[in-house]
């Protein structure tokens, strides 16, 4: 459910708002339903991980990779492949971390 | 606990986030940069075919309708004038806007505001040369005039329509790359266009070099080794053309003395090989009957390129050429009536005068016979991550002191004089440029021509012209100060009006000749005329090598075609081997050689003296000649710590070749006195051994294309995003002058005729972003010395196959 929630989320935020709303995005949805730390970290980052791949492959490959390699070779990375990797880790650790937060929060506050 | 870690959680997800939003040294922020919804991953276009296009935009005043191509230039259609440029700037915008935005900013002294403290000498330099005071004299110039004010109006807008519709997600990637955001263009941004390309191509000085030279070596040696009119040359305007005018006075030279030596003074070092090809048949020489005009201007080339292509239509003209971005109009091109090109002249427009000044707070200089006050001009330069610069540059009648120096001369002369030049440059006068391509865009025949000449100023180009009616023409053209011999040769007295400069040559007294017998016309930046030509030029051009050989493949040319022309565009033969060749060969002494040596000289004997990509007796001869001339030379001029101008290639094949004992020849380095033939045999071992060194044993490694570097380079010099190196043929001194990252921006020929047809190639695409599927896709057809046809379209709704998308814009 968190990742469904989250997934949406990202994908919708993204649209319009700064790169960062990740971070809310994940950090909000584990707040209220979030369960376990580890749960709710790989609910965050494979999420935005998710997200972040498919949008990028998206507009990627239509474009054959081409600017994708360019950047790649740029970056000194040895193809465009880790470059989406990199994309997606960077996008999914937010999203992990910022989910992580929300369920301690969550429950730094909880009654027990 | 349970708030320790989730205030840990939080304080790290924080920094994270922070870590990735922040500019680290020269990595830009990560995040904005890989994030899919409006990093770079949104500039990569798709290569589906684009759907018809129309945009709403204010400031329109009809509707404009532009086809695009199957590389993607734009053909616009325009009601009037206003929408044509408006048209003009929007489309450049959105193919080239990073391009626009960096090269203005380059020639403003303005990068230090966007990569920081790394570029304030940059701008400092381009700053105190006057680059900004040139461009707003210029500005003042086109203002003056309605057409060129409106149009210059018209494509600003154009560009910040396209400006103001950008969010960050569709910034060119250079931005997001460099972590800046695209600003709104100026007027005096379109200006600043010609200044940088006057900065290219007339902001090289020797002079400095030269007062050297003429200290250290006297006044016979320099004569001697460096003349007015070189030992071998074909100029421009034939020989033997007679001047149908009455020139003015000639200014007499000052009374005046060798400026003194100045400190730390180097302007741009003028480089050598700054050239371009152009040339016209008549239609006696071609298979129709109407005359070819062929052009391609060299200069460095990059991705984006330098030119745009562009076909412009309103019911005053229509136009197919290139452009440059950030320009209105067409700068190379032809109609339905005329066609056009440029190569560049190398006038001497440039020139350092010395000032006195009364004292050290130098707000007075001495100048006929009594103190003058300096005009002072402070330039902010913002700089990226540090405070404002303020730079105050002093201004004389000549124009800026680029650098004065507060070293003291020796104890017993003008001790408390501080010296620095003033700097006289044609850049920094009111001019209107844009009007003569505005005509030319319009022009229907010579008169037209000759019209639209008179109002370019700089960077002075040989305009050559052919038109429908059989007219050939070519006029080394701008406007050319009037000075006595040699005036500007060397620093100048700036005290003594005698060596300012003396009015102008009236324009229609610019050398130009038109319909000459011999059935063509051509130019490759050589000498302008022959020595008959009343008025002083510069007294150095371009080497003649490529003038040469057009001149004599054009002379012995008929029925050509644009083949022909093409053809001739990618010829690599050597005129500088076959004049030295013969003597080099004849003075080797093949006994003496090693067994590598003695294979490279069997090879070289055997060469077609042709610098293909595939062969080895160019890469042979192209060291030996180097090595050869460093020999002769740098034990007089390679002097460490003085600053002198090496005699030219033309000056040491006149040595070679009439002067084998001269005393030049003699390497002052050693007790032995040695000869031509001495410089030779080393000259060769020195080659060959180096060839050896860095590609094995002589074999198909030493191919041409291969010792050569050629390289297409991103900008910005981004990795991955140029062409990496390429084996190519050519060489600066050959009619396809490509070598290391400079040669033909742009390749032309158009046939005229009853139908005018063009045709033309740049290495690259039009569109300047990297994720696009145009942004290097003419760059095999260049490689390969193909061109392509030019679409030109009659009006808007002529068909076409090769039109695939279409933009129709309206008003708002």
């Amino acid at each position: 459910m968190l990742f469904f929630i989250i997934l949406i989320l990202t994908f919708a935020g993204g649209y319009f708002l700064p790169w960062w709303v990740v971070a809310i995005a994940a950090f909000l949805p584990a707040l209220f339903i979030g369960k376990t730390p580890a749960k709710s970290f790989f609910a965050g980052f494979s999420a935005v991980f998710i997200v972040w791949a498919a949008m990028a492959l998206c507009k990627s490959i239509p474009n054959d990779n081409m600017l994708a390699k360019r950047v790649a070779t740029l970056m000194q990375l040895p193809n465009w492949i880790l470059l989406l990797i990199v994309t997606a880790v960077i996008g999914g650790l937010v999203g992990g971390m910022s989910a992580l937060s929300g369920v301690l929060v969550k429950r730094a506050f909880a009654k027990k | 606990m349970r708030f320790v870690k989730a205030f840990i959680a939080i304080i790290l997800t924080i920094a994270l986030v922070w870590a990735l939003q922040i500019k680290l040294g020269p990595v830009p922020p990560v995040a904005p940069l890989l994030n899919p919804f409006t990093g770079f991953w949104q500039n990569a276009e798709s290569k589906d075919s684009r759907p018809p296009e129309k945009l709403k935009l204010t400031g329109l005043q009809d509707e404009v309708i532009i086809r695009y191509d199957e590389h993607r230039i734009p053909h616009i259609f325009a009601k009037n004038d206003h929408d044509l440029y408006y048209a003009q700037g929007f489309v450049t915008a959105r193919d080239r806007l990073w391009q626009m935005d960096i090269q203005t900013r380059s020639a403003a002294g303005r990068l230090s505001e966007v990569v920081g403290p790394n570029a304030l000498e940059v701008d400092r330099y381009h700053r105190r040369m006057g680059m900004v005071y040139g461009a707003e004299n210029g500005l003042k110039g086109i203002m003056a005039n309605r057409q060129t004010r409106e149009m210059v109006l018209a494509y600003t807008d154009g560009v910040n329509n396209y400006v103001h519709s950008l969010s960050p997600k569709n910034y060119p990637v250079e931005f997001k790359l460099l972590n800046y955001a695209p600003e709104e263009w100026k007027p005096i941004n379109c200006i600043f266009l010609l200044k940088l390309m006057s900065e290219t191509l007339a902001g090289g000085s020797d002079q400095f070099a030269m007062t050297n030279n003429l200290r250290i070596f006297g006044a016979k040696a320099v004569n001697d080794l460096f003349p007015d009119y070189p030992f071998h040359e074909s100029p421009i305007i034939p020989v033997g053309t007679k001047w149908d005018f009455k020139p003015l006075l000639i200014p007499k030279p000052s009374a005046g003395y060798l400026a003194q030596m100045t400190e730390n003074i180097k302007p741009k070092e003028k480089v050598d090989g700054i050239g371009s090809n152009n040339w016209a048949i008549a239609g006696s020489k071609s298979a129709t009957g109407y005359p070819i005009l062929a052009n391609d201007p060299h200069l460095n080339l990059t991705f984006p390129a330098i030119w745009y292509q562009i076909q412009l239509s309103s019911p005053t003209g229509n136009v197919n050429g290139v452009s440059l971005p950030g320009a209105p109009c067409v700068i190379i091109g032809y109609n339905q009536k005329i066609s056009w090109g440029v190569t560049n002249v190398d006038a001497d427009v440039l020139d350092w005068y010395q000032v006195k000044f009364k004292d050290n707070t130098k707000n007075e200089y001495w100048y006929n016979n009594k103190w003058n006050p300096v005009k002072k001009r402070v330039e902010t330069i913002k700089i990226l991550g540090a405070p404002d610069e303020f730079d105050t540059v002093i201004y004389t009648h000549h124009g800026p002191v680029v650098y004065e120096t507060a070293t003291k001369k020796p104890k017993d002369s003008y001790e408390n004089i501080p010296v620095g030049d003033a700097l006289r440059w044609i850049a920094h006068d009111e001019s209107n440029e844009f009007l003569c391509f505005y005509i030319l865009n319009r022009g229907k025949n010579y008169a037209d021509y000759r019209e639209a000449l008179t109002h370019f100023t700089a960077p002075a180009q040989n305009f050559i012209f052919s038109s429908n009616d059989n007219d050939i023409a070519i006029t080394p053209n701008g406007k050319f100060p009037l000075k006595y011999k040699e005036q500007g040769k060397y620093i100048m007295d700036g005290s003594d009006p005698a060596n300012d400069w003396q009015g102008w040559i009236p324009p229609e007294q610019n050398p130009t000749v038109k319909n000459p017998p011999r059935g063509f016309v051509s130019s490759a930046n050589q000498s302008s005329t022959d020595t008959s030509y009343p008025y002083y030029i510069n007294w150095r051009f371009g080497d003649y090598d490529r003038g040469k050989r057009i001149n004599d493949r054009l002379t012995v040319m008929q029925k050509a075609t644009v083949d022909s022309m093409r053809l001739m565009q990618m010829d690599n033969y050597s005129i500088r081997a076959h004049d030295v060749l013969p003597a080099m060969i004849k003075y080797l002494d093949p006994t003496k050689l090693s067994e590598d040596q003695a294979k490279a000289f069997e090879l070289i004997k055997k060469w077609d003296k042709r610098y293909d990509a595939n062969s080895l007796g160019a890469s042979i001869f192209d060291s030996w000649w180097y090595n050869f001339y460093r020999l002769v030379w740098d034990d007089d001029f390679g002097v460490k710590g003085a600053y002198l101008k090496y005699p030219s290639i033309d000056q040491t094949e006149k040595l070679l070749l009439t002067d084998p004992n001269s005393k030049w020849f003699d390497n002052n380095k050693t007790p032995a006195k040695e000869t031509c033939a001495d410089m030779v045999n080393h000259a060769f071992y020195t080659a060959v051994d180096g060839l050896v060194k860095s590609k094995g044993k002589p074999g198909d490694n030493w191919q041409w294309g291969s010792v050569k570097d050629t390289y297409i380079n991103h900008m910005a010099n981004l990795p991955g995003f140029g062409t990496g190196k390429f084996s190519a043929g050519g060489r600066g001194s050959v009619i396809n002058a490509l070598r290391d990252n400079n040669g033909p921006s742009w390749r032309m020929v158009v046939q005229m005729g009853p139908v005018v047809k063009g045709f033309g190639v740049f290495p690259g695409g039009e569109s300047g972003n990297p994720g696009s599927f145009y942004y290097k896709d003419m760059f095999d057809t260049w490689n390969n010395g193909q061109l392509n046809e030019l679409l030109f379209l009659n009006s808007a709704d002529e068909k076409s196959e090769r039109i695939k998308s279409t933009l129709t814009l309206t008003k708002k």
